[in-house]
């Protein structure tokens, strides 16, 4: 407890600068309004059922795209590492794609499924995609070649042995693919809500920008910023669960 | 001379072919892709809005370049991109060893850090616009700070990475500080800043895109935004594809410089992943 309180008093002086500079008004309270401000906007907003109502597309959306992403890009990559005509056709086509920015996709993914979920989720499935390929593309294709010798000889299939030991022994790498496309995924939810959308968080800080309601836009920023930190440190600790094998083998 | 030259000859023609196989070999997935794209779009599944062929998007591109109205946006979108990356990088191997090198920087900025790297930070935009306004300031600001984070991240591991034995010996033959810094800490460290350097600049042309897209003020995003709201199709493939060809010549271009600056290193002789 006494640990984490020196650890983060940094943040809790920052946050006190913060309230001392906007309330003895060093700089303007709309560019800067004082955190107990925020903190009542964000109490109205949560009352008024506005940010749960904001909150549920968006977190859809982020979910179905990522689950999406998941799925069909693990298989893609851990494919890519062991048939080599798949990688000769779709290898060029990650190394190509991936450092684009897919941001650039909006207005496509408007024009080929309109303003509502459907465009946001194919976005996200998109973006995410390519690092859980990586990923897992990598992981598989270190795997240790006495292990895959191993499970052949005591009689494995080639789907067994993928289930048993590819796909294990790629883990650690394709979790790290996942964890970079979670953040992808925010960021992808925003922006997209942000330019185009009526409705979720994104569309909610537009709005309330527009209409200079700042405290309440402020909290609904920090709001979406702190649940994006949230979902990276949960998944975290899940992955270390889902790990703790390998530390055990490796110590 | 003559015996250098024989013996590099061969080997010459035999790279050349190894060279053209693998490119043909590289190229040949994306030209079908092409191919693809340009056998839908005409099949009349679909209309010329959802998918303009690729050929009338290559013809748009190229009017746009003798028009020479690419160029500018194309050096609006790169300026953008460009300084953003440059201070994200100078801020973030500076704050990185700092971090690693005195205890007060580390204790300050460590939660900040792990906070503030998973974090959307775009979501910060209508902040930014409030505080410095929509143009290229507020842009660049958005690029640095999204930009940043992975530069520090990967100089902290990688400075408190260095060997024992390299900073002992260096101290011992008398290295002051700051040639400690410069001769020892930064270089050997090089190989994993570059790490973050390469995440980096992707995210900066992203984050530039976005920015240029939610505020206008041309660039490559604004102007394919604006294709979009006049519902011009061909305008808003073309875009894509400009990014697309841009993001994939910078990134080749960072790991050919890593190529150079790392050719000391053992990586170097290591085979490569992508």
């Amino acid at each position: 407890m006494r640990a984490a309180l020196i650890r983060y008093s940094p943040l809790l002086i920052l946050a006190l600068a913060w309230q001392l500079i906007s309330h003895f008004e060093l700089v303007s309270s709309s560019a800067l309004p004082p955190l107990t401000d925020i903190g009542g906007a964000w109490l109205d907003l949560l009352k008024s059922g506005e940010l749960m109502k904001n909150a549920a597309p968006s977190l859809y959306r982020g979910a179905a795209g990522l689950a999406l992403a998941i799925g069909f890009g693990t298989v893609l990559g851990i494919a890519m590492a062991w048939w080599k005509p798949v990688n000769v056709v779709f290898g060029p086509l990650v190394e190509a794609f991936y450092p684009m920015p897919k941001s650039a996709l909006i207005p496509v993914t408007v024009i080929w499924l309109g303003f509502g979920n459907g465009s946001k989720i194919l976005l996200i499935f998109l973006g995410c995609m390519l690092p859980v390929i990586i990923g897992a593309y990598n992981g598989a294709r270190s795997t240790e070649q006495v292990l895959v010798w191993s499970a052949r000889s005591m009689g494995a299939g080639r789907l067994r042995m993928m289930w048993d030991v590819v796909v294990p022994s790629a883990l650690p790498e394709l979790l790290n693919g996942i964890r970079t496309a979670l953040a992808l995924a925010f960021i992808l939810m925003v922006t997209s809500e942000l330019i185009v959308a009526r409705e979720g968080l994104g569309n909610l800080i537009g709005f309330l920008g527009a209409n200079g309601s700042y405290a309440a836009m402020y909290a609904v920023v920090l709001t979406v910023a702190f649940m994006g930190f949230a979902a990276d440190r949960v998944y975290q600790i899940a992955a270390q669960r889902v790990l703790a094998w390998r530390e055990a083998t490796l110590s | 001379m003559s015996a250098a030259a024989e013996r590099t000859g061969p080997d010459l023609v035999t790279r050349l072919v190894w060279g053209t196989a693998s490119f043909v070999a590289h190229t040949a997935s994306i030209v079908a892709l092409l191919v693809a794209w340009e056998i839908f779009a005409r099949s009349g599944k679909v209309t010329m809005f959802m998918l303009p062929p690729f050929s009338a998007v290559a013809e748009r591109i190229w009017s746009d370049a003798v028009e020479g109205k690419l160029w500018t946006d194309l050096g609006l979108t790169l300026y953008r991109t460009f300084v953003g990356f440059f201070l994200a990088c100078i801020i973030g191997v500076g704050l990185g060893t700092a971090m690693a090198r005195t205890k007060i920087a580390r204790w300050f900025f460590d939660p900040i850090v792990s906070i503030g790297f998973p974090m959307p930070k775009v979501v910060f935009l209508p902040v930014v616009i409030l505080w410095l306004g929509v143009f290229d300031v507020s842009k660049i600001t958005m690029v640095t700070v999204e930009a940043v984070f992975p530069v520090i991240t990967a100089t902290v591991l990688g400075i408190q990475g260095v060997g024992h034995e390299l900073i002992w010996s260096a101290r011992n033959m008398g290295a002051k500080d700051r040639e400690l810094l410069w001769q020892v800490l930064l270089p050997a460290a090089l190989p994993q800043i570059m790490t973050g350097v390469q995440v980096a600049l992707p995210v900066a042309l992203i984050v530039a895109i976005f920015t240029e897209m939610a505020m206008g003020g041309f660039g490559i995003g604004g102007v394919m935004m604006q294709a979009s709201r006049f519902a011009d199709s061909r305008g808003v493939f073309a875009g894509i594809v400009e990014i697309a060809i841009v993001g994939y010549c910078l990134v080749q271009l960072l790991a050919m410089i890593r190529r150079r600056l790392l050719r000391w290193h053992q990586e170097a002789h290591a085979p490569s992943t992508i």
